[in-house]
């Protein structure tokens, strides 16, 4: 007997055993957010199964919540959410990999790249049926800064297209200094941090600028950064950029901004100052208007709102479903769990979490969509 | 390897010296004493503040029983609580499937280079496509099992296809480390079998197989090693759950570098941050483990040479 | 493996002689048949894998490369898809070439220093657990190396990057960037240079383990110091070893993905190009994970398949480099470069091994 099989055959025998007593005592931890809450409600609108789901990072903190709320209904449904990004997310749906998608734009009905269209390789994917673009959560965007000694920024669009663009290279520009009369401001470069991956946050962000710059803003809206500065990979990475480089700036998701500490600045949008919070992300929500008609509840936002006390720069993420063609205890499991996510139940739950609730107006909308998922 | 070094000792230098240093050498000699001693420390420094760093932030989270038979199902990142366990076992599932691949194939392709494909123009394209296969990045690796996996025939996306993309990247490094330590075997061991009349092949398995054995260990572990920690493959081919998931060819799977990759996004959290150095420590330990286990084997198998 | 310090005759170095005298054994047996079928088996199919990789990226990249409207080689530009896709790799090789080899000239030496430590300076108590520890590190996934560098190490590297750059920054290569901005090339080497330490120290260390223990008793027989009978028996001894295994250490960081991805900051595509090692970059490996989530079509997919296979390539060069340097001064045909005056003759023994 050859030494090698001998060992092979040993490691593989004592690592079974492990694989084996461990497997012996692998269990799912009790919900630690509601000890109280027993597993006896798995009946009723509950299915069994596991449901799988990919896509935007920008709703992950809102997703896993979502599911762990949704776990202790229905504890007999296994939800996975992979956040590796929108355009992952829409393709492995059109892939048949995962059961829905999470996505920060709506699926596109234009091709891009004289490939086929988003909307339609989705529709085959659902044996011919139209797949669903619900608005699900809707997450503000912080200018996040880091400046010794400022407090309180305030920035309007044309000095933010401004700043990351690089045609204001330091932060003692004057066109900072008019409107932060009286602050610290530094005489240091301006370090802009950007996203260095494709970003459903940066294609908000710059939507933002283009609308609001007036002009300053050069490039076009796109996931991808066509500004100045350096590139960090994912929220995290700029927000660790910043945190660790004085004098910089970045755009990220609210949550990443106050989870790591951050300055975030107030936005000028011509009707004064305005800072980021829950209720004034709600009114920008407000003046949001359904982009197409009948059925598609995809969202248009207006960029350059001037209502008085809305933050503007928001970021709308859509579940991307099958309205028909999924297997039957798929479409139960889809159905079961987005019915949970656009119930007022389980969009109270992200208010904390930095995101803002859907407006009850669009919240019915998409509830009717999935009831209508067969 | 560690036998080899308890065989070392008692040639100092200094004993033996008879005809006595002139002043240059015995400098020369200090100073490359020190310079040694020195890179040892200058070494040591990172490596044990980042072990450090694991293990000081990582520690609390394995002494709790439910780390090791929990899941993190319901846990997010703003909670405590929950496991490592589904990690824990897919990355095993996944390496030891990879490791079953590999290991046969890179053993007996490191015996083909040395002991039958010798100086052949086979060998040597088989050399070539080794250093070939070296270069191959661990995402490139990934993106190929895609392709053949998931868009030539339509499978899903599984640990099995984890398993095949981490063979890529363990087969360069364990053919290479074991071709290495059979080439060190000396001649006079297969020549002293040959006359004997033992056969080649009972001669490579009884022989040069064992005497090599501590060095092929040691590449096996390094290869191990090199896929357990592996994250571009996981990223690409399998979905990470925070269920447990242990059936390699059906549905996503948890596995520990996905874990610290889904968290490593949040470190600002507590909790997360605590489960990121938790879950390295457990990856770390697992290797150990697994290199504790090689090495008592690599002990027990060479005792029958000596 | 031990057992070769006591049993072995002396001076058989790597380079064996060849083939013929090794079929002497008796191989009319089936299992020998078998045995050879399974090894020219594995061989084969280490071919065949290799052979299928290439020439499958070769077909996702060729249509990229056709419709590619800039220099492949030559542009920095990086915009594949779209109407008008135009790529070059000039920036991404650039900064792969730059922190890989700034990453190996720190690693290597003190690689072999520790291997060297471990093996022959080290009191016999100390030399096993360090090596354990060593190999441990091989362990850590890159991943834990890029978070701890981010958070923890790089801060520390700010005042060598500040004198390094107020020293040398009349080179270019050494000019001081215009922020505090710590994801850098240099960065991003010094810790890829942490990373393959474990590597090139392990199987440093097993090859110097087996210099034939002839060949040191000689030397200190004949009154080399202990330095001396390293720089004569032990290093020629092992150079094969050391540049294989700084090989697979230099494998290693061009490919490094998930530590480089976290750490360097990527330049915007507006600025000049920066060639700095104290400014931001991307490799080859950090580039495609970063958009690996967004290889939406067959296009833009081909155009990281390109960039992967020029990785390829380049890896694939250094590697026959090596190789060639140590098939033309292996221990079997070249002697020390200098026989001090100790008055030993290594180049004695080496020769008769020839």
């Amino acid at each position: 007997m050859s030494v090698n099989r001998l060992l092979r055959v040993g490691t593989v025998a004592v690592a079974s055993l492990g694989v084996l007593a461990l497997s012996a005592c692998g269990s799912d931890p009790e919900s630690s957010a509601n000890p109280g809450s027993t597993s006896s409600s798995s009946g009723g609108d509950c299915p069994k199964g596991t449901l799988n789901a990919e896509g935007s990072s920008a709703q992950k903190n809102a997703i896993e919540e979502v599911i762990s709320k949704y776990n202790e209904k229905c504890t007999d449904v296994t939800v996975n959410y992979n956040p590796t990004g929108s355009g992952a997310g829409i393709k492995q749906f059109n892939a048949s990999q995962v059961d829905f998608a999470g996505s920060d734009s709506a699926l596109k009905t234009e091709s891009k790249d004289g490939g086929e269209a988003e909307a339609a390789a989705a529709a085959k994917r659902c044996q011919g049926s139209p797949a669903l673009n619900l608005p699900m959560v809707i997450g503000p965007v912080a200018i996040a800064y880091n400046v010794d000694g400022l407090d309180k920024l305030v920035v309007d669009g044309a000095t933010a297209a401004k700043i990351f663009q690089g045609t204001i290279k330091t932060w003692n520009d004057p066109a900072i200094v008019k409107l932060n009369p009286g602050a610290k401001l530094p005489t240091a470069p301006i370090a802009v941090f950007f996203r260095s991956d494709e970003s459903g946050t940066t294609e908000n962000f710059t939507k933002y600028l283009e609308a609001a710059g007036g002009g300053a803003w050069t490039g076009k809206p796109a996931k991808k950064w066509t500004g100045t500065g350096a590139g960090k990979e994912k929220s995290a990475g700029v927000a660790e950029g910043v945190k660790s480089t004085k004098n910089s700036i970045t755009y990220v998701e609210w949550s990443y901004a106050v989870d790591n500490k951050l300055g975030v600045a107030q936005v000028d949008t011509g009707a004064g100052p305005v800072e980021l919070s829950a209720e004034s992300a709600g009114k920008a929500l407000a003046a949001a208007k359904p982009a197409g008609t009948g059925s598609d509840l995809a969202l248009k936002l207006d960029y350059a709102t001037k209502a008085p006390g809305a933050y503007p720069i928001i970021l709308v993420t859509y579940e991307i479903a099958c309205s028909k063609g999924l297997p039957a205890e798929k479409t139960a499991l889809v159905k079961s769990f987005l019915t949970y996510f656009a119930s007022a139940d389980g969009q109270s739950s992200l208010a904390d979490l930095k995101y803002a609730p859907l407006p009850e107006e669009t919240r019915t909308k998409v509830d009717a969509a999935i009831q209508a998922i067969s | 390897m560690t036998t080899l070094a308890a065989n070392k000792p008692a040639y100092d230098g200094k004993t033996l010296d008879l005809t006595g240093k002139s002043g240059a050498r015995a400098f020369k000699n200090t100073l490359a004493t020190v310079l040694i001693v020195l890179c040892f420390l200058v070494a040591l420094v990172p490596l044990l503040w980042i072990l450090w760093t694991v293990i000081s932030k990582g520690y609390h989270l394995l002494l709790d029983p439910n780390w090791w038979s929990q899941s993190q199902r319901g846990v997010t990142v703003r909670r405590v609580g929950g496991g490592a366990y589904h990690a824990i076992m897919g990355t095993l599932i996944m390496a030891l499937i990879c490791a079953a691949i590999a290991v046969p194939i890179a053993i007996l392709g490191a015996i083909y280079l040395v002991e039958y494909g010798k100086g052949t123009k086979a060998a040597k394209v088989v050399s070539f496509m080794i250093d070939i296969l070296t270069g191959v990045p661990s995402i490139v690796a990934a993106l190929f099992i895609y392709a053949v996996w998931i868009t030539v025939f339509g499978f899903n996306r599984v640990g099995f296809a984890v398993s095949l993309s981490l063979v890529l990247l363990m087969l360069p490094v364990v053919l290479r480390s074991t071709e290495e330590m059979l080439k060190l075997v000396p001649d006079e061991l297969r020549e002293a079998s040959y006359a004997l009349g033992v056969p080649k092949w009972k001669t490579i398995l009884k022989v040069v197989v064992p005497t090599a054995f501590g060095g092929i260990i040691t590449g096996v572990m390094l290869g191990l090693a090199r896929v357990m920690g592996e994250t571009a493959p996981l990223l690409i081919l399998v979905g990470y759950s925070k269920n447990i998931n242990l059936n390699p060819f059906e549905g996503f799977m948890g596995a520990l570098p996905t874990m610290i990759n889904q968290d490593r996004t949040e470190l600002a959290l507590q909790p997360a941050a605590d489960r990121v150095w938790a879950a390295a420590l457990t990856l770390i330990l697992l290797v150990l483990l697994l290199n504790l286990l090689a090495r008592v084997i690599a002990r027990f198998s060479t005792i029958k040479s000596k | 493996m031990s057992s070769t310090d006591g049993t072995a005759p002396p001076d058989r170095p790597t380079d064996r002689s060849t083939g013929p005298k090794l079929d002497l054994g008796p191989v009319g047996h089936l299992g020998d048949r078998l045995f050879a079928g399974l090894a020219r088996g594995s061989g084969g199919l280490v071919v065949a894998i290799v052979a299928f990789v290439g020439i499958f990226l070769l077909a996702l990249a060729i249509p990229a490369l056709a419709d590619n409207n800039s220099s492949f080689l030559f542009s920095r530009i990086w915009e594949p898809g779209g109407e008008t896709p135009r790529f070059g790799i000039a920036a991404l090789f650039y900064t792969t070439l730059v922190s890989s080899i700034i990453a190996m000239v720190i690693a290597v030496p003190i690689a072999v220093g520790v291997a060297l430590f471990t093996t022959y300076y080290s009191p016999k108590r100390l030399a096993a657990p360090v090596s354990h520890a060593i190999d441990l590190l091989a362990a850590v996934p890159s991943i834990i190396y890029g978070l701890w560098a981010i958070i923890f190490f790089a801060p520390i590297l700010r005042p060598v990057i500040d004198g390094l750059s107020s020293a040398l920054g009349w080179l270019p290569l050494f000019e001081k960037p215009a922020t505090d901005n710590l994801g850098v090339v240099f960065t991003a080497s010094v810790v890829l240079a942490i990373m393959i330490l474990p590597v090139v120290t392990a199987i440093s260390r097993e090859i110097f383990a087996q210099t034939p223990i002839t060949h040191r008793e000689g030397a200190l027989a004949l009154g080399a110091t202990r330095w001396e009978m390293i720089r004569m028996a032990v290093l020629p001894y092992g150079r094969s070893g050391v540049v294989s295994a700084s090989m697979l250490g230099l494998g290693r960081a061009l490919g490094e993905t998930v530590a480089v991805l976290i750490i360097l900051s990527v330049p915007n595509g507006n600025d000049p190009w920066d060639s700095s090692i104290f400014a931001g970059g991307e490799t080859f490996a950090s580039k495609i994970a970063n958009n690996a989530a967004e290889f939406d079509s067959p296009e833009k997919t081909g155009a990281y398949i390109a960039a992967g296979l020029v990785l390829f390539v380049v890896t694939f060069l250094v590697n026959s480099a090596a190789r060639l340097i140590v098939a033309r001064s292996g221990p079997g045909n070249r002697r020390p470069r200098r026989n001090r005056r100790a008055g030993t003759n290594p180049a004695q023994t080496e020769g008769a091994a020839t």
